[in-house]
């Protein structure tokens, strides 16, 4: 078949697309191909859903009526096979074969399955953590065997997500995270260790500086669980989270250029004319570093699909480059971490940190040449966007630097000319 | 004199802060637009449970001014939002908010220039911000601001009042 546009992937960034390609082209057939037989699930919700927090009704991130209305043909259950970048054809698993002008690889992550002795020999009690699929049977695996007890490897995002779910299911969990700390890639220690009491409080045991080098089964489920330490836990379950790396599988072996992900330039378009990619599986533009990064993230991957999607349908945009941030809920604390929120090399950065352990409290920016680079907000996040917003506009915030940790930091605070731009824009008459 | 209209497009509540008297009028209107009986004196007496403002109120010295979502039109709180809570209204473009299907992560906080959003903690915790008055149809704020400093404009920067 013949499709203007196709996306393989059914995801956020595929949505992203759909809707700038549609503001527009209002008539290009777009065909849209996912192997996961859903419909467009929010993949962050999976916590929430295995917490019995949100029902599978509230999964979905767009309504029922969202392909049709925008003239979308949607392919569910069906693995997009094989790509021939010259020809312009995708080829699926059951050979449909689709003829494409423009093409959009948004294929997402592939969760890291790490070395563990016996792990090939688990049928039951192991499991993964990134698709719908995964939450649900992992629900019944612990309805139908009646489960007290879980060990997480992985004590980054999608690792404490998991215990967060399982946590509120009344599971005992254990956490095994090989760094110093929990979120060692967000977070510092200080924040970190806050979070980390509070997880304790709520029951859960956090061993770091281990991980786990095997695993035992009775009749093929899962039964104990090895750790480097020599520390054995009984469990039968495990849920592995140690991350997911950009789905490739699809594009080894044409000529598109990939290094960690697949490379792309400010439109999100690859090395070949015409071939697109964004979100997890791309390597795009870091706003902070201006190399090219992967950022498995959420609003990363809406806005490259939306670049991606304008410049699909003939509109150039460009692409201007995310930075790391995410928020997070861990034991109740909320949590938003961006930029560089914890610099190694620290002669080179001014650091602001106001604290109190024992609310808690924990809020941090780090400055360099007068420019807010990153931050990390504990307890008290509302108008953190304000700082993620200066950081954007590359605003030199040294002249008031002092204010920026006080309670009542606003726009009050800035610069007139910065704030009567920002609150009150344009005016023609009054 | 062209005026803008109150049916399309994008609007936006802006505030002249040299206008503003710090009276936060306008918070109490917009309680009481968004309580179950819009009725100032039941709420105020404790008869209900207060709702968020929509409002920020920024005070500083002799400044002030209420800060409210801008309805902005590339706005990074719908591409933020994981529960698709966020979502733009198809026919007056205001940006609005979904209670039911919010879960409270606090991506769209984390990612709103202008800090406009609220944790609201009341019963299951979610985001909160100002809707412009959707049910009543024109912002209390601007309504019933006595000196007139915030005002209601449209995408091109015209001034947009409630008509009749
Ligand atoms: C548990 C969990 C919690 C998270 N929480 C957050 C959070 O709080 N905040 C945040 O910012 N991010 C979070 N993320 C990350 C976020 O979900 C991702 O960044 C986002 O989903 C990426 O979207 P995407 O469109 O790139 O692809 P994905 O969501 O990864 O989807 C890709 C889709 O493509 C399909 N596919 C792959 N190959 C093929 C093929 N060959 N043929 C057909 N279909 C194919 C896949 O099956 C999948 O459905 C979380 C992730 C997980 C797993
Ligand atoms: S909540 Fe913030 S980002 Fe969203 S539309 Fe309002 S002002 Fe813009
Ligand atoms: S707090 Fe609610 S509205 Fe905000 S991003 Fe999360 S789900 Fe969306």
């Amino acid at each position: 078949m013949e499709s203007k546009y196709a996306i393989i992937g059914n995801s956020v960034a595929a949505v992203g697309a759909i809707e700038a390609i549609r503001e527009i082209d209002k008539e290009g057939l777009i065909t849209v191909v996912s192997d996961e037989n859903v419909y467009n699930y929010s993949r962050p919700l999976i916590s929430y859903y295995l917490g019995g927090k949100v029902e599978e009704r509230n999964m979905y991130f767009r309504d029922k009526g969202f392909y049709e209305r925008n003239n979308v043909k949607l392919i569910l259950g069906k693995k997009a096979q094989r790509l021939d970048v010259n020809k312009h054809v995708v080829y699926l698993a059951d050979e449909t074969i689709i003829r494409f002008e423009k093409l959009l690889i948004c294929t997402g992550g592939k969760p890291i399955v790490p070395n563990i002795e016996g792990l090939s020999e688990v049928r039951e009690g192991v499991f993964s953590f990134t698709k719908f699929s995964d939450a649900k049977s992992m629900l019944s695996y612990i309805k139908l065997n009646g489960i007290k007890s879980a060990v997480v490897l992985g004590g980054g995002l999608i690792g404490l997500k998991a215990a967060e779910g399982l946590l509120a299911r009344g599971l005992r969990v254990t956490i095994v995270e090989l760094a110093d700390r929990i979120l060692p890639n967000t977070l510092d220690k200080e924040a970190s260790e806050m979070l980390e009491r509070a997880l304790v409080g709520l029951g859960c045991s956090v061993l770091k500086g281990d991980t786990i080098i095997g695993v035992s089964t009775t009749d093929g489920v899962l039964k104990e669980v090895y750790l480097k330490s020599g520390r054995v836990i009984p469990s039968s379950l495990l849920v592995i989270a140690i991350g997911v790396r950009p789905n490739l599988d699809l594009i080894r072996g044409t000529s598109i250029g990939y290094d960690r992900g697949i490379i792309v330039d400010d439109q999100m378009q690859t090395n070949i004319a015409g071939i697109y990619a964004a979100g997890d599986v791309a390597q795009a533009k870091d706003f902070l570093t201006s190399m090219n990064s992967v950022l498995a993230l959420w609003p990363v991957a809406f806005r490259q699909g939306k670049v991606a999607g304008f410049n699909m349908a003939g509109k150039e945009t460009k692409y201007e480059g995310l930075f790391p941030m995410n928020s997070v809920e861990i034991a109740g604390i909320p949590t938003i971490s961006f930029g560089l929120s914890n610099p190694q090399d620290g002669e080179n950065y001014e650091v602001l940190v106001k604290k109190d352990g024992r609310v808690p409290l924990y809020r941090k920016i780090v400055l360099k040449d007068g420019r807010i680079v990153g931050g990390i907000f504990l307890g008290k996040i509302e108008r953190t966007g304000i700082f993620v917003g200066l950081l954007k506009a590359g605003m030199d915030v040294s002249s008031f630097k002092e204010e920026l940790l006080q309670d009542d930091f606003g726009f009050v605070v800035l610069p007139e000319s910065y704030r009567k731009h920002m609150i009150v824009g344009e005016v023609i008459e009054t | 004199m062209r005026r803008g209209s109150l049916v399309e497009g994008i609007k936006r509540v802006i505030v002249r802060e040299e206008y503003c008297m710090g009276c936060r009028l306008c918070e109490i209107h917009c309680i009481t637009q968004h309580s179950k009986s819009k009725n100032i004196l039941k709420l105020f007496k404790g008869e209900e449970p207060k709702p968020l403002s929509g409002i920020y109120f920024e005070e500083r010295g002799p400044t002030s001014f209420a800060l409210q979502c801008r309805h902005c039109d590339d706005a990074p709180c719908l591409e933020a939002c994981i529960g698709g809570a966020m979502y733009r209204d198809p026919i007056t473009k205001r940006v609005l908010h979904n209670r039911e299907k919010c879960v409270g992560c606090w991506m769209c906080i984390m990612v709103c220039p202008y800090g406009v959003i609220k944790a609201d903690h009341s019963e299951k915790k979610v985001a909160s911000k100002c809707d412009l008055c959707i049910e009543a149809g024109f912002p209390a704020c601007v309504e019933n601001c006595p000196n007139e400093a915030v005002i209601l404009i449209d995408q091109y920067g015209r001034r947009v009042l409630k008509e009749g």
